[in-house]
């Protein structure tokens, strides 16, 4: 196993991301949806505005909150209390969705699209070995979503501190759970999601069957991942890191069994067992 | 005892499912020399460069390279090795210095960027080195996939269908390349179906039909095998000439095409027939044994197969 192979590859394959724009656009826009422009709008809505209709609907959710969470929502009116509980615990989810949507359309290409080009035959005739160009390809498909999730979650925290933090008292974002959530919960999922996808792009015959089967194997992942995230914000703290130390086993798993999916022979278009 | 051939398959057969693309492979080629492996489209070239290489793995027979099996020493194996494949698997979106850059750091070619431009220098890309691959003409995608295939110092050049869809003059620089390569010791073995790619390159023809190696050996060996002893003789009286050469022995056919075109039980009979020819006063203006082309003898071994 040579790692400084497998970083070229990584290298390589996110410089050709770098200068895709039909890539890196609409993941800019989507990371910059979720992660700013969204939880702007409503923060700016329930704190400046004083919407009473969305106060008071967010109210009535809170108040079917474990007695534990409901004790940990600061802030000094409703409103305050409202927007805390939004910053916190119901954007959780996005933090899961936009680094597994990320990945997974980058992983979903890593050898089906190789093989779409033809320069799997280059990879295929390289002394690089399959270890090497599955690792490569991994890094390169984990690297760009949870990158952009991490610098999202920032702007995020940037975000939610300026237009909450007032009405709550200072500054309480990043909040101890989402640093469970960024650091224990995301990551392996995303590995788990990408075991998968890698695996399904070394099958299929099209990047266009590959995403498509992602999406189907993701999806659960994502309802899953939004849960877990959910129950570990929600004050649910032990089962946030078991469903964590769960997902980091069968991320490892997956990640070996993905392993054997990549081969020379799929990376020409040949069905190895043809 | 005789070296180890760079490349030695036996026997070698891969099926894709019910399609048969190698059912009987043989080749052996020695170090530094010239291989062509011909044949039609389909014939089972491909695969084999596959084999050597040991992206694929062979059903029957066995592959050594270098001496040595694909399947357990790929990395030392492909390391040794620089393929061009029939479509240039260039990175479109990436500069052609990033192609050759990526290449270099995979093989850990030392230097930083001047081998990569000695490379360019040498297939003539240098002033296309910082565009993007995608905008390149075919030829040039042929270049710097050759530039590519070198830039490691390989010892094995692998070339398949090198020349596939460029026009004759970049065809042309191609071989001229390819020329250049062997010349500086490299074994090569090349795939192609255009005969006149190999003439004059192939230290050795094999010639592939159906997966299979049907006859192999160098052109001169070929044509001794396979092409009768044929000469041309003109004269400036060509009725004398052509009465004369109708009583002549050791002629076996006898073509009048405005010159006379005879074809000899042996061409050992040529001095002798001058002599005879010039007594009996016949001024012979030209008297050429006949060399076959690559590609008349590649239908004359076809044409011999099918008897």
């Amino acid at each position: 196993m040579n790692w400084r192979r497998a970083l070229v590859i990584a290298k390589t394959d996110l410089k050709q991301l770098r200068v895709s724009r039909d890539f890196w656009i609409p993941m800019m826009i989507m990371a910059g949806l979720f992660f700013i422009i969204i939880p702007t709008i409503l923060l700016f809505t329930i704190t400046r505005l004083q919407n009473v209709q969305i106060i008071q609907k967010i109210s009535d959710t809170l108040n079917v909150l474990p007695h534990s969470v409901r004790s940990s929502v600061r802030g000094f009116t409703p409103a305050g209390r409202a927007s805390y509980a939004m910053a916190v615990y119901l954007f959780a989810p996005l933090a899961v969705v936009v680094p597994l949507t990320i990945s997974s359309a980058v992983a979903a290409n890593a050898i089906v699209g190789e093989r779409e080009k033809g320069t799997g035959e280059f990879l295929a005739h390289s002394p690089a070995d399959e270890r090497e160009i599955y690792l490569g390809k991994l890094i390169a498909s984990i690297l760009p979503g949870y990158l952009t999730t991490l610098v999202g979650f920032g702007i995020y925290a940037l975000v939610v501190n300026i237009i909450v933090g007032h009405a709550v008292g200072g500054w309480f974002f990043p909040t101890g759970d989402w640093w469970l959530l960024m650091f224990w919960v995301v990551p392996p999922f995303i590995a788990l999601a990408l075991s998968f996808v890698v695996r399904v792009s070394s099958r299929v015959k099209s990047a266009a069957a590959a995403q498509q089967a992602s999406g189907l194997i993701t999806l659960p992942l994502i309802l899953l991942a939004a849960g877990d995230s959910s129950g570990a914000l929600f004050g649910q703290h032990a089962a946030g890191w078991f469903l964590g130390l769960a997902a980091w086993i069968g991320a490892i798993i997956g990640l070996m069994r993905g392993r054997t999916a990549v081969n020379r022979e799929r990376l020409l278009g040949v069905d190895p067992n043809a | 005892m005789s070296e180890t051939p760079v490349v030695d398959l036996q026997g070698v057969a891969r099926a894709f499912g019910r399609v048969v693309a190698i059912s009987e492979l043989t080749v052996n080629v020695p170090r530094g020399s010239v291989a062509v492996l011909l044949g039609p489209n389909g014939a089972g070239k491909t695969t084999a460069i596959r084999l050597i290489t040991g992206a694929l793995r062979p059903q029957k027979g066995t592959v050594r390279v270098f001496g040595a099996d694909p399947l357990s020493s790929g990395e030392s194996i492909r390391q040794r090795c620089g393929v061009v494949a029939a479509k240039p698997a260039l990175y479109d979106r990436l500069t052609g210095r990033d192609n050759l850059k990526y290449a270099a750091e995979l093989y850990g070619v030392p230097g930083g960027d001047a081998p990569i431009d000695e490379a360019a220098d040498r297939f003539g890309i240098s002033g296309a080195l910082d565009l993007r691959v995608g905008g390149y003409s075919t030829g040039m995608k042929s270049r710097l996939a050759l530039a590519r295939a070198i830039l490691h110092d390989p010892e094995l050049l692998l070339l398949d269908e090198p020349t596939a869809g460029l026009d004759p003059e970049a065809s042309r620089a191609v071989l001229a390349l390819i020329d250049w390569m062997a010349s500086t010791g490299k074994t090569v073995v090349m795939c192609t179906h255009l005969l006149v790619e190999a003439e004059g390159i192939a230290d050795q023809v094999v010639i592939v039909d159906r997966g299979a190696s049907i006859v192999s050996g160098s052109p001169k060996e070929l044509a001794n095998r396979y092409w009768p002893p044929t000469l041309v003789i003109d004269a400036e009286d060509r009725t004398k000439l052509f009465e004369r050469l109708d009583r002549m022995e050791g002629i076996v056919s006898f073509e009048r095409n405005g010159h006379a075109l005879l074809e000899l039980d042996d061409l050992k009979r040529v001095p002798d027939m001058v002599i005879a020819l010039t007594k009996a006063g016949i001024r012979l203006t030209r008297v050429e044994p006949v060399t076959p082309s690559l590609e008349e003898l590649y239908f004359a071994i076809q044409k011999e197969g099918t008897k």
